[in-house]
Formats: C-alpha cells, structure tokens, sequence
C-alpha cells in the first residue's frame, strides 16, 4: 500500500509572531503564454459499471493541438476517462454516463443520449494499446475507415492512404508492400499502421491507450515522437502507465486516483514542483 | 552427492512415465487405424470388381451384374444441395444472431443448451418429425428430395450454428474494437470483418455435418425413400453431364428419390452374394464423396487461411 | 524505489556532516582570533581535506542518482540544492581557512585598542550558517527566510569596520599591515554570511520549489573564490 514518505514534514509556514517573512510571499506565477482554445471540456463528468462507479466527477480541459497525458496507477480510472471520449463504452452493457463532455467548436456533447456514437468516433479516433490491425492488407487496413465514410473513388483513396502512412513515418517500410497482410509487420510497425489508420479519417481528437506498453524500447521511442510531432495536426490525449514517458511528450498531465482527479497541470511544472502531496508521492514513486 | 543421485532418480522416474503414456497413446491410434484399416481394405476388396462405368451409371435392377447407382449418387447430391442451401445460411444467421446482437441473458442461455442437446439427438427422431411436420401436415411436402433436404438441413443445423459460434468467438475482441473505433457501425462490423474472419471455421465446421448427413439412413427411410428407382428426376439427364435445362426449373425437388445409404441396406439385405459385391462397391463411392467433401474444405480452410492471416 | 530512497538520506547525512564540520571550521577560526592562539588553528586546517573529500563525493553521488533513477519533483531538486550546498560549505571552508591565515598577521602584532566589533560580527555570521543547516535538517522555510534577513546586519557590520580602520590607517599608519588584515578578515567574516544566504535560498528552493535567488531585497551572491 502506501509507503510513508521519507521526509519529514516541512516545520512550519510562519514565524512564532505570525509574520510571513518576505522571501516566502508569492515572486508572482509563472505567466501562461496565450492559451491555445479549448478542444474538448469534461464537466463533472462521471461513469458507473453497473453498481461500481469508475469515475467521479472529473472536470478538465483539454487544449487544443496539445498532448495531454493521463497517469495514475492501476485501476485509477484513466483508461475508463479516455474511453468516454469515443462511446467504447455503450459497446457493453450496464454503463451509464453522468454530466457531459463538450467538443469544441461545435459543442457537442460527446456522451449526450441523443448523440449518435458512430458520429463522435468518426470525430474522435482511438489507438489502442495492443496493435490491432486487420488481418488485411495494409491498403485496406487503411482505406477501411474511408470507405465507410463513401470514399469510392480509386485516386482519392490511394492519395489519402499514402498521406496517412507518411503522417504515420510508416510510408518507407510500406510502400512497396501495401497489399501484403498486415499481420506480418513487426509490433511497431504494426502499432504505426493503427495510428495511420486513425489518421486516414482526419479526427479531431486522436485518443492512445497505453501505446506502446506491449512495445520494445526502439519502437516505443519512435511512436513517441510521432505523437509530439502530431500534435500540430490533431488533438491528442494519451494514457500512460510509464510517467517518464508522459513528462517527455506531453504538454499537460492529469493524475488520477480512484477515479478522480487530483491534479492537472503543465506537464513542466508538474514534475519539477506539483502542488498536490498525492501527485508528489505518486510521481516520485512513495507509493503505487 | 546424494541429493543429486536422489534428483536423477527422480528424473528417471518420470521420463519412465513420459514413455510410457507416449506408447499407451501411440497403441490407441493403432488399434483405431489398424481397424479402420481393415474395414476399409475389406471393403475395397469386396467391391473392386464392380467398381466400372456402367456400374455409376446404370439403374438398379433385379440382376446383381446389371445394377448400378445412378438414381442413388444423384439422389444424394441432390439431396446434399438442398440440405446445404437449408442449413448454411440458417445456421449462420443464427449463430451470428446469438453471438453478436443477442443480449445475454437466461433466456439465450436456455437456447444455447438447447442447440448442443439437439446436435446429439438420434437422427431417427428428426425423421419422425419430418414425418409428421412436413410429410403429413398442411404442409403436405411430400415424400421428395425437398422433404429429404429440410429434414437433412435440421439434422444438420445444430452442428453448423456451433460451429458458426466458435467461429465467431475465436475472433478477438480487439478486432471488433478497432472496427468500431473507425466508426463502422454493428452490421458493418460484422459484415466485414466478423463473418470473413470467421468464414475458416464456419467452413469447416458445416461440411463437416454435410459429412455426416450425407451418410444418413435412418430419417430418409422413416420419411419415405424408396429403394428401387429406376428414373431420375425431372431435369436430369441419364448421360453425362446428367443435366439438362430443366434442372434449373426445380422440379426434381418434388421428386421421389433413393440415396446412396439406402441403396447399400437395400442391397446388403439380399441374400445374393453378388449384391453384396454392389453394395461393398457403393460403399466405397460413399466413402470417395465424404472424402472429397472433407477435401473440399480443407482446401477452402487453406485458401482462406491464405487471405485472412492473424 | 526503497534503495533509492535509502541512497537520498545517505547523501543528506553527507551534507549534513559538511555542514557539521564547516561550522565548527568558522567556530575554531574566530575563537583562535579572539583568544589570540594560533595552536587553535591546526585543527582547522585539519579539517579541510575532510571537507573537501565530502564536497567530491556529494556531487558524485548527486551526479549517478540523477542519471540512474530519473528523480522528479523533490528528490531532482533534492539533489540540485545538495550539490549546490555542498558548493557552498565547501567555500565557507576556505573563507575559513582565510581568516585562519589573516589571523596570523593580526596575532604576530601587538593588540589593538579596541578590537573593534569583530567579535559580534563572527557571532552574527556563524549565527547565519547555523541556522540555515538548521533550516536544512528540519526542513524549515521560515528559518532560512529569516537568514535572508540576517544578511543585512553582517554586511553593516562589516561597513562600519571597515571605516573604522580606514580611519586609524589614516591617523596611524604604522598600524596598516595589522588593520589590513582585519579588514580582509572582515571581508572572509561577510563572504561566509553571503554563502549561509545562498545555503538557505536552496533550502527554499528544495522545500517550495521556487528559486528566490536574486529576488527582490536579496543581494546577489557572488561566485568568486576568494583569495587570502
């Protein structure tokens, strides 16, 4: 469970008289440049299994063309939070949604019941954490998301598969093999397929579920670099269990805990200094 | 030093077990080969002499040298389409039903014991049914290769909606995840990917009941077939390639009909020695066409294999 | 995670132990001045090498938990404030080292009348660096806020030494080689209250995780070594 910290607690905030010596009073916060806009806003957003509630009350906001991690231990809910932005939920029985996540700029609300989830997962794409591709060609692997979307045309289809493999970096290795299966691919390369065909679609928000948990190190580095460089094209939220890798890419971080969040913040000053004593033993790892 | 030796010992001991259980499963297989063996080999050589042209294509005639199956493999293959066309698609549909859209609850649940209890219910039950269901029932089918088929096609349906099941569920939930996640809708997702990835399985596991209704007497003759035809039905022609343009105006599914199985019962029930010779050599056709059926699959099994590679 | 956390109190006991032996370097420098008894500055130089050896190891050890355990939060500014505190003490050392080697001039010449408020001066600085490694072990931010404010005494002590004895050079100027010296002892005396000020900055900078160096009211520190 939770290890006690090794620190003691700091002695004290003010001098016997009561007197807050000068060096201690706030030097003024560090000055948010301008903010980009908001993408995506959950407001008391809140999710049950049945009778078991995974997520209490989360607030948050995600920027947009930003990375915006999620970190936690096991079972703390962020898998739960990414998959309410996609309705993965209403594909299994007994899940019920309270509050709303709003999208941004035509406000949507993401989890409204009269909201169509096919329509929010045309605008909302997932990774997932083991590569899932078709066992298909790469082309229809692909072109997949496309045509469900009416896409017939033969020149279109080729012209928008090779973009979403060059945004992907997988273009070089698949070029010369794109109506091979998918399935013989190496992880990585497999894992890059499934961010191109989420990409082939053009979404808004791209959610990674753990992406590269089941990937080797080389493999894992290359996909985080394809997430930071995405960013000036969609919207990213990304689930980690590896906080390193969340300090290296994103922008933002939120910690959760037991379903909640406890804190949210820039991503530089959340590891150097959280303001949250549970983030602080968490990140520096006295418990989980 | 002792500990080692004791540690040998032990190993020995149970590489000693290892050997043992491997002979013990090495003579099962023998004695059922070695007796499948014998029966075949038996038969092949009852049933060699007969085995010629004119015996595939003559009638069956009260002289055992003339007598020959035509009426009898035609019946079965017809028999065979209609109970393919009856059970494929109904017990596909079905399976895809229970697993994908069902909701789980008691009432599937009952439903899914039920088809595994029906899977193993005597063939000779289903003909009674039959019997009464669409032989002698407002329905008034008839004793025909229709009737044969459907009654055939129910035999068979539990096997094939199993069958089907497995299938489907060996697909991996990831799979359908990835397919929703690019927005494709339920059907779209079973249209494309479940029931492509899952066609290997639901192959296989119908021919394999085809196998098994093709070999089927006991519901035929309580549904009326005859043992004595000396026609074929309406559309089919006595020559190679036994069909004329008719075939397609389906009449001959109205038609009366014997099958290969019934045509051996009839023939082996003769004291004759030489319709003995018939049957053992109509018993090898059998065999051939249960044979080429499994084939037939795993060749489809293979190609499939091919295409859809996890 | 354990055998990290045990490795970060290790070096904290290493600082604390330079802070320890830097203290009692400052304490044995101004009483061999004041009680004019130079025997008592053998034992400060003694100490030197120690404090230098532990200066090496701290920032070694700083050095391979950083690249080896990727720390955040408190324990990466942790080991930025031991490093730099290590930096410090390591200085007041040889400040005091220096007043050790001005001490020699001042105890070969006759006694001055008066000795000047030399004597509170050291008090208020070795006041400074005991209370910012105070501040350091138990984690107390107002403590070495308060330091910060001290500083402002040692350096008005020091202006009106200074003018003292540029007086009576003026009027006596067979007395410079001597007031010299006490004026570089001056100096050696503020240098270390400048370094205590830069201890307990890192403290503040450990504890809250802001850096109020060079902030308002707070004087810059300088970085030079000094030379005797």
């Amino acid at each position: 469970m939770m290890k006690v910290s090794n620190w003691p607690k700091p002695a004290r905030n003010r001098a016997e008289n009561g007197a807050v010596p000068a060096a201690l009073t706030s030097a003024g916060e560090d000055e948010m440049a301008t903010e980009p806009p908001v993408k995506a806003e959950a407001k008391h957003l809140s999710f049950s299994y049945g009778s078991f509630r995974a997520l209490k009350d989360i607030n948050i906001r995600i920027l947009q063309n930003r990375v915006t991690a999620l970190i936690g231990p096991s079972g703390c809910g962020k898998s739960t939070f990414l998959r309410c932005f996609n309705r993965m939920h209403d594909l299994y029985p007994n899940s019920s949604y309270e509050g709303q996540i709003t999208l941004y700029p035509q406000n949507i609300n993401i989890i409204g019941p009269k909201v169509d989830p096919i329509e929010v997962r045309m605008r909302v794409g997932m990774v997932f954490q083991k590569p899932n591709p078709f066992p298909k060609s790469i082309y229809e692997n692909v072109a997949y998301g496309l045509r469900l979307r009416g896409v017939r045309n033969r020149k279109l289809l080729d012209q928008k598969v090779e973009e979403a493999l060059k945004s992907a970096a997988i273009w070089d290795e698949a070029k010369d093999r794109l109506h091979q299966s998918a399935s013989k691919l190496s992880g990585g390369q497999q894992q890059r397929l499934c961010i191109a065909r989420a990409l082939a679609t053009d979404p808004e928000i791209l959610a990674f579920d753990e992406p590269t948990s089941a990937l080797d190190p080389m493999a894992t580095s290359r996909i985080e670099e394809l997430v930071s460089a995405l960013r000036e094209r969609v919207t990213i939220i990304i689930v980690t269990h590896n906080m390193q890798q969340a300090a290296r890419v994103s922008d933002f971080t939120a910690f959760m805990y037991l379903g909640e969040l406890i804190e949210f913040g820039v991503t530089d000053k959340m590891f150097t200094n959280p303001s949250n004593k549970l983030t602080e033993e968490y990140i520096t790892g006295r418990f989980g | 030093m002792a500990a080692d030796h004791d540690l040998r010992a032990l190993i020995a001991r149970r590489k000693a077990a290892d050997v043992i259980f491997g002979a013990l499963g090495a003579l099962s297989i023998a004695i059922g080969l070695l007796t499948l063996g014998a029966l075949l080999f038996d038969l092949i050589r009852t049933g060699w002499p007969r085995l010629s042209w004119e015996f595939f294509t003559s009638f069956p005639s009260r002289r055992a040298g003339q007598a020959g199956i035509l009426s009898a493999w035609v019946g079965s293959t017809l028999i065979m389409i209609v109970t393919m066309c009856t059970a494929l698609p109904l017990g596909v549909a079905a399976g895809i039903y229970l697993e994908e859209y069902a909701p789980k609850n008691w009432f599937t649940a009952i439903i899914e014991v039920n088809i595994a209890n029906l899977a193993g219910v005597p063939s000779i039950i289903w003909g009674l049914m039959a019997l009464g269901l669409f032989v002698h029932s407002t329905l008034d089918l008839g004793t025909s290769i229709r009737t044969a088929g459907l009654t055939l096609g129910l035999l068979v349906l539990p096997i094939v909606i199993i069958s089907t099941r497995e299938a489907i569920r060996s697909i991996p939930q990831s799979i359908r995840e990835a397919s929703y996640a690019c927005g494709a809708t339920q059907w779209q997702t079973t249209w494309h990917h479940v029931i492509p990835y899952a066609m290997g399985g639901i192959l296989t596991g119908s021919i394999i009941g085809l196998s098994r209704a093709i070999g089927e007497t006991a519901p035929l003759i309580t549904i009326g077939a005859l043992s004595y035809i000396a026609y074929l039905p309406e559309g089919m022609s006595e020559t190679p390639p036994f069909l004329t343009w008719r075939f397609w105006k389906f009449q001959w599914l109205g038609s009366g009909y014997t099958a290969l199985p019934i045509q051996m019962f009839n023939w082996i029930s003769r004291p004759d020695r030489r319709f003995h010779e018939n049957a053992a050599a109509a018993g090898v056709i059998l065999i051939l066409m249960t044979l080429s059926m499994n084939a037939i699959a795993i060749f489809l099994r293979y190609r499939l294999r091919k295409r859809v590679q996890w | 995670m354990r055998q990290f956390h045990e490795q970060l109190q290790d070096l904290f006991q290493n600082v604390v132990q330079m802070g320890t032996l830097t203290e009692s370097m400052v304490r044995g420098a101004v009483s061999a001045l004041v009680a004019r008894d130079e025997g008592l500055c053998a034992d400060v130089f003694e100490k030197e090498k120690a404090v230098n050896r532990l200066q090496v190891e701290v920032d070694d050890k700083a050095v391979k938990l950083t690249a080896l355990q990727q720390p955040v939060a408190q324990d990466v500014r942790f080991l930025f404030m031991a490093s730099r505190i290590g930096g410090e003490l390591e200085r007041i050392a040889d400040q005091a080292i220096n007043i050790c080697q001005n001490a020699h001039h001042v105890i070969e010449a006759p006694p001055l009348p008066p000795l000047l408020d030399l004597p509170q001066m050291a008090d208020a600085a070795q006041k400074m660096v005991r209370d910012s490694l105070a501040a350091m072990i138990q984690r107390d931010v107002v403590l070495a806020a308060l330091v910060l404010e001290d500083e402002k005494r040692v350096d008005a002590f020091r202006n009106q030494i200074f003018s003292t004895l540029l007086d009576w050079m003026k009027r006596d100027p067979a007395a410079i080689e001597q007031a010299l010296s006490l004026i570089l002892i001056a100096r050696n005396l503020e240098r270390v209250g400048d370094h205590a000020t830069n201890v307990a900055e890192e403290v503040i900078y450990w504890i809250q995780g802001r850096d109020v160096r060079h902030s308002k009211g707070v004087p810059v520190a300088e970085q030079e070594r000094e030379t005797a």
